[in-house]
């Protein structure tokens, strides 16, 4: 028996043992690659650079790809993108462990009076605009709506659609869910409309759906639902998108990456890379490629809002 | 069966000097002690989860009182840790998944063990088995694209509410249910039903009076292990209950509301909160309540059980 435990252990050892080799081999030359970049990093500084960029999460999409395009345009510079939400990309910059902070958000004066004492300037980089579509059922009849009537309705002070003109059904809010920004974004502009001294949230019997495509599939099925998504997402085909008006006296949008980008819809934000004083050098053509039209093409594509060349 | 063991134990020295059971008592040595080692690891691996859920959720205490945690507001963003919708939450959920699934599994079993024919029993079993195997998120697809509409057509303003995940919940607690309590009536002795039959029963006489009695304990574990299962289900009701932290207002209407369960909340805020932050320490802190929670139903049907078996012990 031991005998044919051996043999068996042979046959099935030759195997595995060349696929360690094989193993060791590419760590070898990994290790080797390694140290070769790291000895040319410290001999010519300015041959290969890597770029850190921290942050938002809903620029997070964008930032790969632009991190991935720019890879193959300039070789010698690879940018290194994580997420972890506005804040998180914010506070690494006054802390100085990264070059490019993204945010979906500008920075608050707190945050800005931190990063002076740490002795850095933040500059601001408007490098893409969202525009938030509010969404109903095709069915719905409902076209247009106010600021104010959707934060009546998303507070639960207004339940019922023909408070606000439509047939009577009861209205069901949909929501994403509240670790994301654009939740945060839909607080402030839409339920407080915009007014920090408002502390209105939420009405208990919103949906908190999942993602973004549980708001458009659940909005598409369900006549009395309303919902928001970014304008990437939605689809007129399948989804009626809202016309928008900032208050009573001012006149109905509907969100285009046209009306978003003149900031004539009102549910639309710039969305923003910081860097530790004026850019320059190899962070500086990094963020001038973003700005131009490879750069803009690859927003477009995502389904945010590309800047137009002013 | 005492008397057996103690027999073996006293002639283990015997076999050890006869040379040729040395070996196989060497073995056994082993074996022995991997196995122990083995119910040892278990306790230990369930007390450093408890000690380690303990030792990350308290932090929510410093902070929070007791009231704030129990208050009627769930809402992050804005310092409101109220779990009470989230608890009220699971608790319906489960509690109509269970009123649900519990006469049907019930009705099931028994048809299988007492009245069906053995071919059509040969049939139903393996079906229930596979049944069984369906991962949740896909009776999760199921209750959001099939029965969520079916739902909102009955006249509900949205078909992702408290009822469509305990009917999805119901349906996915029923193969644990059947099996062990077919399990249950079939470790009933048939004498039981001989006896029964031979002065002068029906077969549903003999049914309700004596074989489901004589099964209590085992139908009482199959309860047990359904409400566990329903109420530490994550992905199903994250999909079908609508997520909206909202105590429904009592009546028959309640259940077609929507409602925020406390294994979805972790599911779905786990992921962006910043460890060791408040909102951190208040996930873990919904996790020990759903600890405590799960070894109160294990410590009531053990006590359940325990009556059972007193009762039966000493017929067998």
């Amino acid at each position: 028996m031991k005998l044919a435990i051996h043999n068996s252990f042979d046959k099935s050892a030759r195997k595995p043992y060349g696929l360690l080799n094989l193993f060791l081999a590419v760590m070898l030359l990994f290790l080797v690659a390694c140290g070769s970049s790291d000895s040319t990093n410290s001999d010519t500084s300015s041959s290969q650079q890597t770029i850190q960029n921290k942050g938002s999460d809903t620029l997070v999409n964008v930032a790969l790809a632009w991190a991935e395009a720019y890879h193959e345009v300039e070789p010698d510079v690879s940018i290194a993108v994580t997420g972890g939400g506005s804040g998180t990309g914010i506070a690494a910059l006054i802390n100085n462990t990264v070059d490019i902070a993204n945010a979906s958000r500008a920075m608050s004066e707190d945050e800005i009076e931190q990063a002076r004492a740490k002795g850095i300037e933040p500059v601001e980089h408007v490098v893409a605009i969202d525009a938030l579509a509010i969404i109903v059922n095709l069915e719905n009849p409902i076209e247009k709506l106010t600021i104010q009537q959707l934060a009546n309705m998303y507070t639960g002070k207004i339940t019922n659609w023909n408070e606000v003109g439509g047939s009577d059904a009861p209205i069901v809010l949909l929501s994403r869910e509240t670790n994301s920004g654009t939740h945060v974004y839909f607080l402030e502009e839409v339920v407080r409309q915009g007014d920090e001294e408002n502390t209105d949230i939420f009405a208990p019997q919103t949906l908190l759906m999942p993602s973004s495509v549980g708001i458009t599939s659940e909005v598409r099925r369900n006549p009395n639902a309303i919902g928001y998504d970014g304008l990437g997402y939605v689809d007129a085909e399948h989804e009626k998108i809202i016309a928008i008006a900032a208050d009573s006296d001012s006149d109905f949008i509907m969100p285009t990456v046209e009306t978003a980008s003149e900031g004539a819809y009102p549910l639309a934000r710039d969305l923003y890379m910081y860097t530790a004083g004026e850019a320059s050098g190899a962070l500086a053509d990094y963020l001038n490629w973003i700005l131009s039209s490879d750069g803009q093409d690859i927003v477009a594509s995502l389904g945010f809002v590309p800047l137009t060349e002013n | 069966m005492g008397v057996g063991i103690s027999q073996s134990d006293g002639q283990t020295p015997d076999v050890l000097t006869a040379g040729q059971g040395a070996s196989r008592s060497l073995s056994e040595v082993i074996i022995e002690n991997l196995i122990r080692l083995c119910g040892i690891s278990a306790i230990l691996i369930i007390t450093l989860i408890f000690v380690f859920l303990i030792k990350e959720g308290i932090g929510a205490f410093k902070t929070l009182t007791i009231w704030e945690f129990l208050g009627s507001r769930w809402y992050p963003i804005e310092g409101l840790y109220g779990i009470m919708p989230l608890l009220v939450g699971s608790v319906l959920v489960t509690a109509v998944a269970i009123v649900i699934a519990v006469p049907l599994g019930l009705a099931t079993a028994i048809f299988l063990g007492e009245i069906a024919p053995t071919w059509l029993r040969e049939i139903l079993k393996p079906l229930i088995e596979v049944l069984a195997g369906i991962p949740s998120i896909v009776l999760g697809f199921f209750g959001w694209l099939v029965v969520a509409p079916i739902i909102q057509n009955l006249g509900a303003p949205s078909g992702l509410t408290a009822f469509t995940g305990a009917l999805i919940l119901a349906y996915m607690t029923l193969p644990t249910i059947i099996s062990i309590t077919e399990d249950a009536l079939y470790a009933v002795p048939k004498e039981y039903r001989d006896g029964s039959l031979a002065i002068g029963a029906t077969q549903w006489q003999t049914i309700w009076r004596v074989v489901i009695p004589a099964a209590r304990s085992g139908i009482v574990i199959a309860v047990m292990l359904g409400i566990g299962r329903a109420i530490g289900e994550t992905m199903l009701v994250l999909l079908v209950t609508g997520n909206a932290a909202n105590i429904p207002e009592i009546g028959l209407g309640m259940l077609f509301q929507p409602v925020r369960t406390m294994t979805a909340t972790i599911a779905a805020e786990m992921g962006e909160v910043a460890q060791g932050s408040l909102h951190y320490s208040v996930l873990f802190a919904i996790g020990i309540v759903l600890f405590v929670i799960t070894g109160a139903i294990n410590l009531l049907a053990t006590v359940l059980v325990g009556g059972g078996k007193r009762r039966s012990g000493g017929q067998i």
